[in-house]
Protein backbone atom coordinates (compact mmCIF):
# COMPACT_ATOMS: atom_id res chain seq x y z
CA UNK A 1 0.00 0.00 0.00
CA UNK A 2 1.40 3.40 -0.96
CA UNK A 3 1.65 6.00 1.85
CA UNK A 4 -0.35 8.24 0.00
CA UNK A 5 -3.37 5.99 0.58
CA UNK A 6 -2.88 4.66 3.89
CA UNK A 7 -5.98 5.87 6.11
CA UNK A 8 -3.06 8.27 8.34
CA UNK A 9 -5.48 9.34 11.14
CA UNK A 10 -6.85 5.61 12.32
CA UNK A 11 -3.44 4.34 11.55
CA UNK A 12 -1.74 6.20 13.69
CA UNK A 13 -4.80 6.05 16.15
CA UNK A 14 -3.77 2.36 16.36
CA UNK A 15 -0.16 3.01 16.54
CA UNK A 16 -0.52 5.18 19.47
CA UNK A 17 -2.86 3.10 21.08
CA UNK A 18 -0.64 -0.05 21.12
CA UNK A 19 2.68 1.49 21.48
CA UNK A 20 1.31 3.48 24.66
CA UNK A 21 0.07 -0.12 25.69
CA UNK A 22 2.75 -2.02 25.59
CA UNK A 23 4.68 1.17 27.02
CA UNK A 24 2.49 1.16 30.72
CA UNK A 25 2.45 -2.32 31.20
CA UNK A 26 5.98 -2.89 30.33
CA UNK A 27 6.74 0.21 33.15
CA UNK A 28 4.18 -1.42 35.37
CA UNK A 29 5.96 -4.40 35.23
CA UNK A 30 9.12 -3.09 36.05
CA UNK A 31 8.28 -1.99 38.94
CA UNK A 32 8.52 -5.81 40.22
CA UNK A 33 12.19 -5.95 39.47
CA UNK A 34 14.07 -6.11 42.89
CA UNK A 35 10.91 -7.38 44.68
CA UNK A 36 8.87 -9.89 43.01
CA UNK A 37 8.04 -13.09 45.45
CA UNK A 38 10.97 -15.29 44.02
CA UNK A 39 13.54 -14.40 42.13
CA UNK A 40 12.37 -16.63 39.03
CA UNK A 41 9.97 -14.53 38.83
CA UNK A 42 11.63 -10.95 39.74
CA UNK A 43 14.00 -12.34 36.27
CA UNK A 44 10.42 -12.76 34.23
CA UNK A 45 8.64 -9.80 34.98
CA UNK A 46 11.92 -7.54 34.21
CA UNK A 47 11.90 -9.48 30.93
CA UNK A 48 9.19 -9.12 30.27
CA UNK A 49 9.03 -5.88 30.96
CA UNK A 50 12.00 -5.15 28.57
CA UNK A 51 10.09 -7.29 25.83
CA UNK A 52 7.12 -4.59 25.77
CA UNK A 53 9.67 -1.74 26.51
CA UNK A 54 10.92 -3.15 23.20
CA UNK A 55 8.07 -3.50 21.65
CA UNK A 56 6.57 0.09 22.20
CA UNK A 57 9.84 1.53 20.86
CA UNK A 58 9.64 -0.82 17.88
CA UNK A 59 6.13 0.72 17.16
CA UNK A 60 6.51 4.50 18.64
CA UNK A 61 9.16 4.13 15.60
CA UNK A 62 6.75 3.42 12.86
CA UNK A 63 4.15 6.21 14.34
CA UNK A 64 6.82 8.48 14.23
CA UNK A 65 7.82 7.98 10.25
CA UNK A 66 3.72 8.91 9.98
CA UNK A 67 3.65 11.69 11.48
CA UNK A 68 7.20 12.62 11.58
CA UNK A 69 7.81 12.91 15.10
CA UNK A 70 10.83 11.67 17.42
CA UNK A 71 10.11 8.39 18.56
CA UNK A 72 11.68 9.22 22.45
CA UNK A 73 9.76 12.58 22.17
CA UNK A 74 6.04 10.21 21.43
CA UNK A 75 6.92 8.41 24.22
CA UNK A 76 7.98 10.51 27.46
CA UNK A 77 7.03 14.36 26.22
CA UNK A 78 3.41 13.63 26.55
CA UNK A 79 1.18 14.88 29.53
CA UNK A 80 -0.54 12.03 31.41
CA UNK A 81 -4.18 12.93 29.48
CA UNK A 82 -2.42 12.13 25.97
CA UNK A 83 -1.48 8.96 26.55
CA UNK A 84 -4.23 6.83 24.51
CA UNK A 85 -2.82 3.09 26.61
CA UNK A 86 -6.11 0.99 27.80
CA UNK A 87 -7.99 1.72 30.90
CA UNK A 88 -6.95 -1.77 31.96
CA UNK A 89 -3.95 -0.80 32.64
CA UNK A 90 -4.28 1.97 34.92
CA UNK A 91 -4.82 0.44 38.26
CA UNK A 92 -1.50 0.90 39.70
CA UNK A 93 0.66 -2.08 40.13
CA UNK A 94 -1.17 -3.78 42.98
CA UNK A 95 -0.11 -6.82 44.35
CA UNK A 96 0.82 -10.14 42.85
CA UNK A 97 -2.34 -11.42 42.04
CA UNK A 98 -3.48 -7.83 40.51
CA UNK A 99 -0.66 -8.35 37.98
CA UNK A 100 -1.32 -11.59 37.19
CA UNK A 101 -5.00 -10.89 36.27
CA UNK A 102 -4.22 -7.81 34.57
CA UNK A 103 -0.93 -9.50 32.54
CA UNK A 104 -3.79 -12.18 31.39
CA UNK A 105 -6.13 -10.17 31.02
CA UNK A 106 -4.26 -7.62 28.40
CA UNK A 107 -2.26 -10.84 26.53
CA UNK A 108 -4.89 -12.44 26.06
CA UNK A 109 -6.76 -9.45 24.41
CA UNK A 110 -3.38 -8.24 22.46
CA UNK A 111 -2.78 -11.57 20.97
CA UNK A 112 -6.47 -10.87 19.41
CA UNK A 113 -5.63 -8.15 18.44
CA UNK A 114 -2.19 -8.88 16.77
CA UNK A 115 -3.81 -11.82 15.14
CA UNK A 116 -5.92 -9.02 13.38
CA UNK A 117 -2.88 -7.29 11.86
CA UNK A 118 -0.53 -10.02 10.79
CA UNK A 119 -0.83 -10.27 7.12
CA UNK A 120 -2.11 -6.56 6.95
CA UNK A 121 -1.78 -4.59 4.02
CA UNK A 122 0.49 -1.97 5.52
CA UNK A 123 3.60 -4.00 5.54
CA UNK A 124 5.45 -2.17 8.23
CA UNK A 125 3.26 -2.96 11.13
CA UNK A 126 2.02 -6.61 9.63
CA UNK A 127 5.78 -7.75 9.69
CA UNK A 128 6.67 -6.27 12.76
CA UNK A 129 3.44 -7.98 14.05
CA UNK A 130 4.71 -11.20 12.86
CA UNK A 131 7.43 -11.23 15.16
CA UNK A 132 5.49 -9.81 17.90
CA UNK A 133 3.16 -12.89 17.96
CA UNK A 134 6.12 -15.12 18.44
CA UNK A 135 7.35 -13.39 21.98
CA UNK A 136 4.12 -12.68 23.48
CA UNK A 137 3.57 -16.46 23.20
CA UNK A 138 5.70 -16.32 26.08
CA UNK A 139 3.85 -13.76 27.77
CA UNK A 140 0.56 -15.42 27.92
CA UNK A 141 2.46 -19.01 28.37
CA UNK A 142 3.57 -17.24 31.89
CA UNK A 143 0.35 -15.33 32.74
CA UNK A 144 -1.90 -17.90 31.90
CA UNK A 145 0.61 -20.56 34.31
CA UNK A 146 -0.10 -17.87 37.13
CA UNK A 147 -3.32 -17.76 36.42
CA UNK A 148 -4.68 -21.32 36.75
CA UNK A 149 -1.48 -21.89 39.87
CA UNK A 150 -3.82 -18.51 41.81
CA UNK A 151 -7.08 -19.51 40.82
CA UNK A 152 -6.66 -23.47 42.06
CA UNK A 153 -4.74 -22.67 45.04
CA UNK A 154 -7.70 -21.59 46.37
CA UNK A 155 -7.43 -19.60 50.23
CA UNK A 156 -5.71 -16.17 49.83
CA UNK A 157 -4.13 -16.46 46.75
CA UNK A 158 -7.71 -17.19 44.83
CA UNK A 159 -9.09 -14.90 47.17
CA UNK A 160 -6.97 -11.75 46.39
CA UNK A 161 -6.82 -13.37 42.51
CA UNK A 162 -10.87 -12.62 42.93
CA UNK A 163 -10.64 -9.21 44.39
CA UNK A 164 -8.08 -8.20 41.62
CA UNK A 165 -10.99 -9.62 38.97
CA UNK A 166 -13.44 -7.62 40.37
CA UNK A 167 -11.52 -4.11 40.48
CA UNK A 168 -10.31 -4.63 36.73
CA UNK A 169 -13.43 -6.28 35.60
CA UNK A 170 -15.20 -2.76 34.24
CA UNK A 171 -12.35 -2.21 32.40
CA UNK A 172 -10.94 -5.41 31.43
CA UNK A 173 -12.26 -5.38 27.36
CA UNK A 174 -10.94 -1.49 26.72
CA UNK A 175 -7.95 -2.94 24.97
CA UNK A 176 -10.90 -3.12 22.54
CA UNK A 177 -11.96 0.28 22.53
CA UNK A 178 -13.22 1.37 19.19
CA UNK A 179 -10.51 3.71 17.62
CA UNK A 180 -11.31 7.15 15.54
CA UNK A 181 -12.11 6.61 11.93
CA UNK A 182 -11.37 2.39 12.76
CA UNK A 183 -13.54 1.33 9.76
CA UNK A 184 -11.02 3.35 7.42
CA UNK A 185 -7.96 0.48 8.79
CA UNK A 186 -10.49 -2.49 8.00
CA UNK A 187 -11.84 -1.00 5.10
CA UNK A 188 -7.80 -0.68 3.76
CA UNK A 189 -6.92 -4.28 4.99
CA UNK A 190 -4.69 -3.22 7.50
CA UNK A 191 -6.75 -4.69 10.51
CA UNK A 192 -9.08 -7.30 9.59
CA UNK A 193 -12.20 -6.55 11.66
CA UNK A 194 -13.50 -3.65 13.88
CA UNK A 195 -12.36 -3.80 17.70
CA UNK A 196 -16.08 -5.11 18.69
CA UNK A 197 -15.64 -7.90 16.77
CA UNK A 198 -11.86 -8.64 18.39
CA UNK A 199 -13.71 -8.11 21.83
CA UNK A 200 -15.93 -11.39 20.73
CA UNK A 201 -13.30 -13.10 19.73
CA UNK A 202 -11.32 -12.35 23.26
CA UNK A 203 -14.39 -13.31 25.23
CA UNK A 204 -14.74 -16.62 23.59
CA UNK A 205 -10.90 -17.42 24.03
CA UNK A 206 -11.07 -16.53 27.28
CA UNK A 207 -14.62 -18.32 28.59
CA UNK A 208 -13.36 -21.92 28.43
CA UNK A 209 -10.38 -20.73 30.50
CA UNK A 210 -12.70 -18.99 33.22
CA UNK A 211 -15.42 -21.44 33.24
CA UNK A 212 -12.44 -24.44 34.26
CA UNK A 213 -11.36 -22.20 36.94
CA UNK A 214 -14.60 -20.86 37.87
CA UNK A 215 -13.96 -17.42 37.85
CA UNK A 216 -16.58 -14.93 37.17
CA UNK A 217 -16.23 -13.48 33.40
CA UNK A 218 -15.69 -10.00 33.10
CA UNK A 219 -18.92 -7.45 31.97
CA UNK A 220 -19.26 -5.67 28.99
CA UNK A 221 -17.52 -2.06 29.12
CA UNK A 222 -19.92 0.55 29.60
CA UNK A 223 -19.19 3.77 27.82
CA UNK A 224 -16.17 1.66 26.28
CA UNK A 225 -16.03 4.68 23.64
CA UNK A 226 -13.47 6.49 26.56
CA UNK A 227 -11.93 3.20 27.35
CA UNK A 228 -8.76 5.22 26.46
CA UNK A 229 -9.28 8.31 27.78
CA UNK A 230 -9.77 9.63 31.84
CA UNK A 231 -6.64 8.40 32.87
CA UNK A 232 -6.46 8.16 36.88
CA UNK A 233 -4.10 9.21 39.86
CA UNK A 234 -2.31 5.81 39.20
CA UNK A 235 -1.33 6.73 36.09
CA UNK A 236 -0.28 10.14 36.93
CA UNK A 237 1.91 8.76 39.51
CA UNK A 238 3.36 6.12 36.83
CA UNK A 239 3.76 9.07 34.14
CA UNK A 240 5.85 10.96 37.06
CA UNK A 241 8.33 8.05 37.53
CA UNK A 242 8.59 7.17 33.80
CA UNK A 243 9.32 10.71 32.63
CA UNK A 244 11.49 11.51 35.82
CA UNK A 245 14.96 11.74 34.07
CA UNK A 246 13.41 12.96 30.71
CA UNK A 247 11.95 15.89 32.56
CA UNK A 248 15.15 16.58 35.33
CA UNK A 249 17.30 17.73 32.23
CA UNK A 250 15.03 18.52 28.96
CA UNK A 251 16.85 17.69 25.48
CA UNK A 252 20.08 15.82 27.41
CA UNK A 253 21.68 13.34 25.01
CA UNK A 254 23.75 10.65 26.00
CA UNK B 1 30.83 10.11 -9.26
CA UNK B 2 33.34 8.48 -11.06
CA UNK B 3 35.53 5.93 -8.89
CA UNK B 4 39.13 4.89 -10.34
CA UNK B 5 39.02 1.98 -12.06
CA UNK B 6 41.17 0.19 -9.63
CA UNK B 7 38.81 0.44 -6.60
CA UNK B 8 36.94 -2.75 -7.41
CA UNK B 9 33.38 -3.54 -5.61
CA UNK B 10 34.13 -5.92 -2.20
CA UNK B 11 32.56 -9.38 -3.06
CA UNK B 12 29.99 -9.70 -0.89
CA UNK B 13 31.34 -13.12 0.41
CA UNK B 14 34.08 -11.55 1.82
CA UNK B 15 31.74 -9.04 3.14
CA UNK B 16 30.06 -12.03 4.89
CA UNK B 17 32.93 -13.30 5.80
CA UNK B 18 33.75 -10.36 8.09
CA UNK B 19 30.56 -10.32 9.44
CA UNK B 20 31.19 -13.87 10.74
CA UNK B 21 33.99 -11.84 12.88
CA UNK B 22 31.50 -9.87 14.78
CA UNK B 23 30.22 -11.41 17.89
CA UNK B 24 26.97 -11.34 19.89
CA UNK B 25 27.25 -8.52 22.82
CA UNK B 26 25.40 -10.64 25.28
CA UNK B 27 26.74 -14.17 23.91
CA UNK B 28 30.16 -13.23 22.34
CA UNK B 29 31.10 -17.05 21.94
CA UNK B 30 29.04 -16.67 18.65
CA UNK B 31 28.61 -14.38 15.85
CA UNK B 32 25.90 -12.79 14.07
CA UNK B 33 26.33 -14.95 11.16
CA UNK B 34 26.25 -18.12 13.78
CA UNK B 35 23.02 -17.16 14.61
CA UNK B 36 21.22 -16.35 11.38
CA UNK B 37 20.15 -12.19 11.97
CA UNK B 38 22.49 -11.93 8.53
CA UNK B 39 19.11 -11.93 5.97
CA UNK B 40 20.87 -9.99 3.23
CA UNK B 41 24.59 -8.37 2.02
CA UNK B 42 24.65 -6.33 -1.03
CA UNK B 43 27.60 -4.28 -2.38
CA UNK B 44 26.48 -1.38 -5.07
CA UNK B 45 28.11 1.69 -6.66
CA UNK B 46 26.54 3.37 -3.99
CA UNK B 47 28.35 1.38 -0.49
CA UNK B 48 27.74 -2.10 1.46
CA UNK B 49 24.02 -2.71 2.33
CA UNK B 50 23.95 -5.23 5.32
CA UNK B 51 20.07 -6.31 6.29
CA UNK B 52 20.12 -8.20 9.60
CA UNK B 53 17.20 -9.40 11.67
CA UNK B 54 17.12 -8.71 15.35
CA UNK B 55 16.36 -11.78 17.65
CA UNK B 56 14.08 -10.02 19.69
CA UNK B 57 12.30 -6.77 18.98
CA UNK B 58 13.66 -5.23 22.24
CA UNK B 59 17.24 -6.71 22.09
CA UNK B 60 19.28 -4.02 23.79
CA UNK B 61 22.18 -5.24 22.34
CA UNK B 62 21.46 -3.90 18.65
CA UNK B 63 22.81 -0.89 18.28
CA UNK B 64 26.42 -2.12 19.74
CA UNK B 65 25.74 -4.73 16.58
CA UNK B 66 25.07 -2.07 14.66
CA UNK B 67 28.15 -0.04 15.46
CA UNK B 68 29.95 -3.28 15.57
CA UNK B 69 29.07 -4.24 12.31
CA UNK B 70 30.36 -0.59 10.81
CA UNK B 71 33.10 -0.91 12.79
CA UNK B 72 34.31 -4.24 11.16
CA UNK B 73 32.95 -3.55 7.41
CA UNK B 74 35.29 0.10 7.70
CA UNK B 75 38.33 -2.05 6.09
CA UNK B 76 36.36 -1.92 2.77
CA UNK B 77 36.54 1.70 2.25
CA UNK B 78 32.85 1.71 1.15
CA UNK B 79 29.71 3.68 2.80
CA UNK B 80 28.18 1.81 5.08
CA UNK B 81 23.96 0.97 5.54
CA UNK B 82 23.08 -1.22 8.16
CA UNK B 83 19.83 -2.02 8.86
CA UNK B 84 17.45 -4.15 10.74
CA UNK B 85 14.26 -5.66 9.51
CA UNK B 86 11.21 -8.02 9.99
CA UNK B 87 9.80 -9.04 6.43
CA UNK B 88 11.78 -12.24 7.63
CA UNK B 89 11.13 -13.14 11.10
CA UNK B 90 14.27 -13.60 13.18
CA UNK B 91 13.44 -17.37 14.72
CA UNK B 92 15.93 -19.38 16.62
CA UNK B 93 16.03 -22.08 13.78
CA UNK B 94 18.34 -19.74 11.99
CA UNK B 95 20.90 -20.61 14.39
CA UNK B 96 23.62 -22.45 12.12
CA UNK B 97 25.24 -26.06 12.89
CA UNK B 98 28.33 -23.98 13.79
CA UNK B 99 26.65 -21.88 16.15
CA UNK B 100 24.91 -24.93 18.04
CA UNK B 101 28.16 -26.50 18.18
CA UNK B 102 29.87 -22.99 19.55
CA UNK B 103 26.84 -22.96 22.04
CA UNK B 104 27.34 -26.06 23.45
CA UNK B 105 31.21 -26.10 23.89
CA UNK B 106 30.79 -22.53 26.06
CA UNK B 107 28.16 -24.41 28.01
CA UNK B 108 24.77 -23.31 26.32
CA UNK B 109 22.14 -25.62 26.01
CA UNK B 110 21.34 -24.40 21.85
CA UNK B 111 17.63 -24.22 21.04
CA UNK B 112 15.01 -27.19 19.99
CA UNK B 113 13.75 -26.92 16.71
CA UNK B 114 10.58 -24.65 17.03
CA UNK B 115 6.95 -26.19 16.98
CA UNK B 116 5.13 -23.71 15.86
CA UNK B 117 1.70 -25.52 16.38
CA UNK B 118 2.38 -27.08 19.84
CA UNK B 119 2.12 -24.63 22.94
CA UNK B 120 5.11 -22.74 24.22
CA UNK B 121 5.48 -24.57 27.40
CA UNK B 122 5.17 -27.80 25.84
CA UNK B 123 8.31 -26.69 24.09
CA UNK B 124 9.84 -25.91 26.97
CA UNK B 125 9.08 -28.85 28.95
CA UNK B 126 10.75 -30.78 26.55
CA UNK B 127 14.17 -31.63 27.58
CA UNK B 128 17.01 -30.21 26.25
CA UNK B 129 20.36 -31.95 26.37
CA UNK B 130 22.60 -30.65 29.43
CA UNK B 131 25.01 -28.86 27.65
CA UNK B 132 27.86 -29.74 30.57
CA UNK B 133 27.14 -33.47 30.90
CA UNK B 134 25.08 -34.37 27.57
CA UNK B 135 22.17 -36.43 29.59
CA UNK B 136 18.11 -35.55 28.47
CA UNK B 137 17.54 -35.97 32.12
CA UNK B 138 16.52 -32.08 32.48
CA UNK B 139 13.90 -29.49 33.97
CA UNK B 140 12.98 -26.44 33.08
CA UNK B 141 13.28 -24.10 35.83
CA UNK B 142 12.23 -20.63 34.42
CA UNK B 143 11.24 -19.49 30.79
CA UNK B 144 12.99 -16.42 31.55
CA UNK B 145 16.62 -15.74 31.90
CA UNK B 146 19.24 -13.38 32.32
CA UNK B 147 18.54 -11.71 28.72
CA UNK B 148 15.48 -12.00 26.18
CA UNK B 149 16.98 -14.80 24.66
CA UNK B 150 18.08 -17.54 27.18
CA UNK B 151 15.73 -19.58 29.63
CA UNK B 152 16.82 -21.30 32.80
CA UNK B 153 17.42 -24.99 33.25
CA UNK B 154 18.56 -27.96 35.89
CA UNK B 155 20.16 -31.15 34.87
CA UNK B 156 19.35 -33.51 37.78
CA UNK B 157 22.22 -36.03 36.74
CA UNK B 158 25.53 -33.59 37.05
CA UNK B 159 23.08 -31.41 39.26
CA UNK B 160 24.07 -28.29 37.27
CA UNK B 161 22.14 -25.06 36.35
CA UNK B 162 22.02 -24.25 32.63
CA UNK B 163 20.96 -21.85 30.29
CA UNK B 164 19.74 -22.67 26.87
CA UNK B 165 18.52 -20.20 23.97
CA UNK B 166 14.71 -20.50 23.54
CA UNK B 167 12.70 -21.64 20.49
CA UNK B 168 11.36 -18.41 19.29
Amino acid sequence: MTVAALPAVALGELLRSMADDEFVIGFSDSEWTGIAPLLEEDVAMSSLAQDELGHAAALYGLLGKLVAANPDALAYDRQPGEYRHCRLLDHGRGDWAMTIARRYLYDSADAVRLEALAGGTWEPLADLVGKLIREERYHRMHAGAWLERLARDGGEARARLLLALRELQHDAATVFTPLPEEAALVGAGILAMPMAELERRWRATIGPVFAELDLPMPPATRQIERGRLDHGEAFRWLWGEFTAVRRSEPGATW
Amino acid sequence: MVRPIAARDPDPSAVRAALAEVADPEIPVVSIVDLGMVEDVRVGADGIHVVLLPTFVGCPALDVIRSAVELRLRDFDRAVDVRFEYHVPWTSDRITPDGHHKLRASGFAPPAPVQADSPVLVQLMTPVDCPNCGSDRTVLESAFGPTQCRAIYHCTACRQPFEAFKPV
